[in-house]
């Protein structure tokens, strides 16, 4: 029973009606549980408090406490200066984000969903993501592009695209994709701290799920360090790796292939880029096998990526088998909810995957 | 006898403030070969022509005041830019400049002027069609010829190239028509932020003034009275498309709508000049956004691989070189009231030809960047990273 619960909160199905609003709170007792968008948030106020040259901006992020009140309270506590509201334009907004960057702010550029970021993209890779080297040296750009990304529920086609291998495949960029409510607060402090541009992956079907945050993650000063993946469960068996929501998947598959006396070694990336390729072939070097799990479409993708990098190195010769990635499937995201549900990766195509990876 | 008609010339000139007094002296002065400083005028008022205005009641002033220390200074300017990019013209030409050289000769009172209007404090960013400004942003003509060569003494260390040079308060040289219009309405956000009261100037030409994110950019600008002024180069060609074959309107000053604008003669340093102070003026009272339009001319075609008469006659580009030529439109203001002599005008000529050569000089001759630099400044303030060549065993170094 405690174990379906958890696999439920952390699917995220349904998560924010079944456990009601949580309170904005800034002095939060010993390890509470804190949601994602809570926790998000939290980074945020400590940041632009921390860093008067750090501010807000994006479309609803002010009086309407964020489209997804992530940024919830921030306008009420710092005020228009800081938490900016922007007319619907993306590429005039992000460049604008840019700008300021260059000429010494630290900007949070928020879009509303990375789909909008298209509208942008020039803008993210062109002036935020090759200044630094066009100019060799003279010109920085310190800033955080933020907003979910990914599938989220009925959302359809235009809304749901995964973005990671868009912006992983840039010199210039750091890509994050946090998971949990410690990845969120953690990340988003040294993505805020980093100077140079950082793509923040967000999940919106992530937001209303609340995770323990220990007291040391309570602490104004908790940073998890950009480029370092973090095992989230010891196993001997096989290595699942993943980032953002499907990290979750991969610890419910996880449990259930416990049951059958298979142990998961489940690695949450945490960034894309720079990717902590060491972690996953340590990894690999004591399970001899390998399984990726993404929400993203499969060609050209982070599963496809980390195939390539574990031919390159040392743990080639420890696989057992091929690596084998769970992907999305490759199609526009379809509206209707059965179809919807078998276009992403669910826990039983881990679990078969894993199966057939060990040949078992 | 010369002294004294010297001296009522003088003395006319600043009584009436025009120029008619000197002009008769001027004819005799000038046979004279040698003439000491103290002979020459030292201030003389021009008359400019007026500006078109939208949305605004006044506009910059009827006349500007040229003092012969900033007469020489504009000339030496504009004569510095017009020398460097023929001397790019000739290089990329002997095939030592590659790729991309889109050249700013004609256009020179623009950058010259601009920069006499602004102080150093202030920001500016252009788009591709940058030379003349990283010029006058303070880069050395060397900096600049060498980073056109792509060599390691280039101000990028020859990993830029023509349209990525960058300097304090100078944010390039940008590649993708258009961006920096938003990059700019940023630069000035930060202004207003950090309560400096400096502001930036945004140029873009009339082939970019077509794009999408102009538009938001005004918008947002105006909604928060951002510190920026909007300049159009309209010198009359997106690349090989005029602009009344590109626009639906092309009275460029008016396209911001809700913002003021003026449209300015852009072959004229002190008209140029006066409208960018009273742009700034009206920027920094906290009036918010204002766009100048500088009708303008480029005698090279749209870049080194347009000869640029394929869309327009040799007889245009002849027309304005000889009527309308501002090096030479104030190099004859300057004479004819005698605020210098022929000969001083071809010893800075001398002098600029001579600083071109040896700019020149170092570009062709300086060592390209080594190898090694390959991947640097990927990241700003980071530890070393490794970062995959072009197999998996090339593993390479980057530093920041």
């Amino acid at each position: 029973m405690a174990a379906s619960l958890r696999c439920f909160l952390r699917s995220g199905k349904n998560a924010v009606s079944a456990l009601g609003q949580r309170e904005f709170h800034r002095s939060a007792p010993a390890a509470a549980q804190v949601t994602v968008r809570d926790a998000l948030n939290q980074a945020m106020d400590e940041e632009l408090e921390r860093d008067e040259r750090v501010f807000l901006m994006g479309e609803e992020v002010a009086q309407y406490d964020g489209a997804y009140k992530v940024s919830r309270g921030l306008w009420k506590k710092y005020g228009d200066k800081r938490i900016i509201d922007t007319p619907i334009s993306e590429m005039g907004f992000a460049g604008i984000a840019v700008g300021a960057a260059m000429a010494g702010l630290r900007p949070i550029c928020e879009f509303m969903t990375f789909n909008f970021s298209m509208q942008a993209i020039d803008q993210v890779i062109n002036s935020a993501a090759k200044t630094y080297y066009m100019s060799a040296g003279l010109q920085s750009v310190p800033i955080v592009f933020r907003g979910p990304n990914g599938a989220s529920a009925g959302v359809a086609a235009q809304h749901s695209q995964c973005f990671a291998a868009w912006y992983a495949h840039c010199p210039g960029l750091k890509v994050v994709s946090p998971w949990n409510a410690e990845d969120a607060k953690g990340l988003l402090k040294a993505a805020i701290r980093e100077d140079n541009p950082v793509v923040f992956l967000e999940n919106e079907l992530m937001y209303g799920v609340p995770f323990e945050m220990s007291d040391e993650t309570q602490s104004k000063d908790f940073i998890i360090p950009i480029g370092k993946a973090k095992i989230e469960r010891a196993g001997t068996h096989v290595t699942l790796v993943s980032h953002s929501r499907m990290v979750g998947l991969c610890l419910d598959a996880a449990a259930v292939l416990s049951k059958e006396g298979i142990e998961c070694e489940v690695v949450n990336l945490r960034t894309i880029r720079p990717m902590d390729v060491e972690s996953i072939e340590a990894s690999v070097m004591k399970t001899n096998h390998l399984v990726t799990v993404e929400g993203g479409w499969p060609q050209f993708g982070v599963g496809a990526e980390i195939c390539a990098r574990i031919m390159e190195g040392p743990a080639f010769n420890y696989l057992d088998s091929p690596v084998t990635r769970v992907t999305g499937v490759d199609i526009p995201m379809p509206y209707a909810k059965i179809l919807e549900d078998n276009s992403l990766p669910q826990i039983k195509d881990i679990i078969f995957s894993v199966k057939k990876t060990l040949n078992v | 006898m010369k002294t004294m008609l010297t001296i009522i010339s003088n003395a006319l000139c600043r009584m009436t403030g025009r120029n008619a007094g000197a002009q008769t002296v001027s004819e005799g002065a000038r046979v004279v070969v040698s003439r000491s400083f103290a002979d020459f005028t030292p201030q003389a008022t021009f008359n400019i022509k007026k500006c078109d205005l939208h949305r605004l009641e006044d506009g910059p002033p009827l006349a500007a005041e040229l003092t012969r220390d900033q007469g020489l200074h504009y000339y030496r300017t504009m004569q510095t830019v017009r020398r460097m990019e023929l001397k790019a013209d000739q290089l990329y030409k002997q095939k030592i400049i590659r790729g991309f050289c889109h050249l700013y000769d004609g256009q020179e009172a623009c950058a010259a002027g601009i920069e006499a209007a602004i102080n150093p404090t202030d920001h500016l960013i252009t788009a591709y069609r940058a030379h003349g400004y990283t010029y006058t942003r303070g880069v050395a003509i060397k900096e600049i010829l060498a980073e056109l060569t792509g060599r390691k003494g280039g101000v990028a260390k020859g990993k830029g190239g023509s349209m990525h040079m960058y300097a304090p308060h100078f944010y390039g040289g940008n590649g993708i028509v258009g961006a920096q219009v938003p990059l700019g309405a940023g630069i000035a956000l930060a202004c207003q932020y950090q309560g400096n009261n400096q502001l930036c100037v945004t140029l873009y030409g009339d082939g970019a003034a077509n794009q999408g994110q102009l538009f938001e950019s005004f918008n947002m600008a105006a909604l928060w009275k951002l510190p920026c002024i909007f300049i159009c180069e309209n010198n009359k060609y997106g690349m090989g498309t005029s602009v009344e074959r590109a626009s639906a309107s092309t009275d460029y000053y008016k396209r911001g709508d809700f913002i003021p604008g003026i449209r300015v003669d852009g072959m004229d340093v002190l008209c140029v000049r006066e409208a960018t102070k009273f742009a700034a003026d009206h920027c920094r009272a906290g009036k918010g956004p204002i766009i100048m339009e500088l009708q303008t001319y480029r005698y090279h075609g749209h870049s080194m691989s347009d000869p640029g008469v394929s869309y327009r006659t040799r007889d245009e580009i002849q027309e304005v070189r000889t009527k309308s030529d501002p090096i030479s439109l104030l190099k004859e203001r300057m004479l004819s009231n005698n605020m210098a002599s022929v000969e001083e005008f071809k010893e800075i000529d001398v002098d600029i030809r001579k600083q071109v050569e040896e700019a020149a000089q170092f570009a062709t001759s300086d060592p390209e960047p080594p190898l090694d630099d390959l991947c640097n400044h990927i990241f700003y303030n980071n530890p070393p990273l490794e970062v995959r060549g072009t197999n998996p065993w090339s593993k390479l170094k980057s530093v920041s």
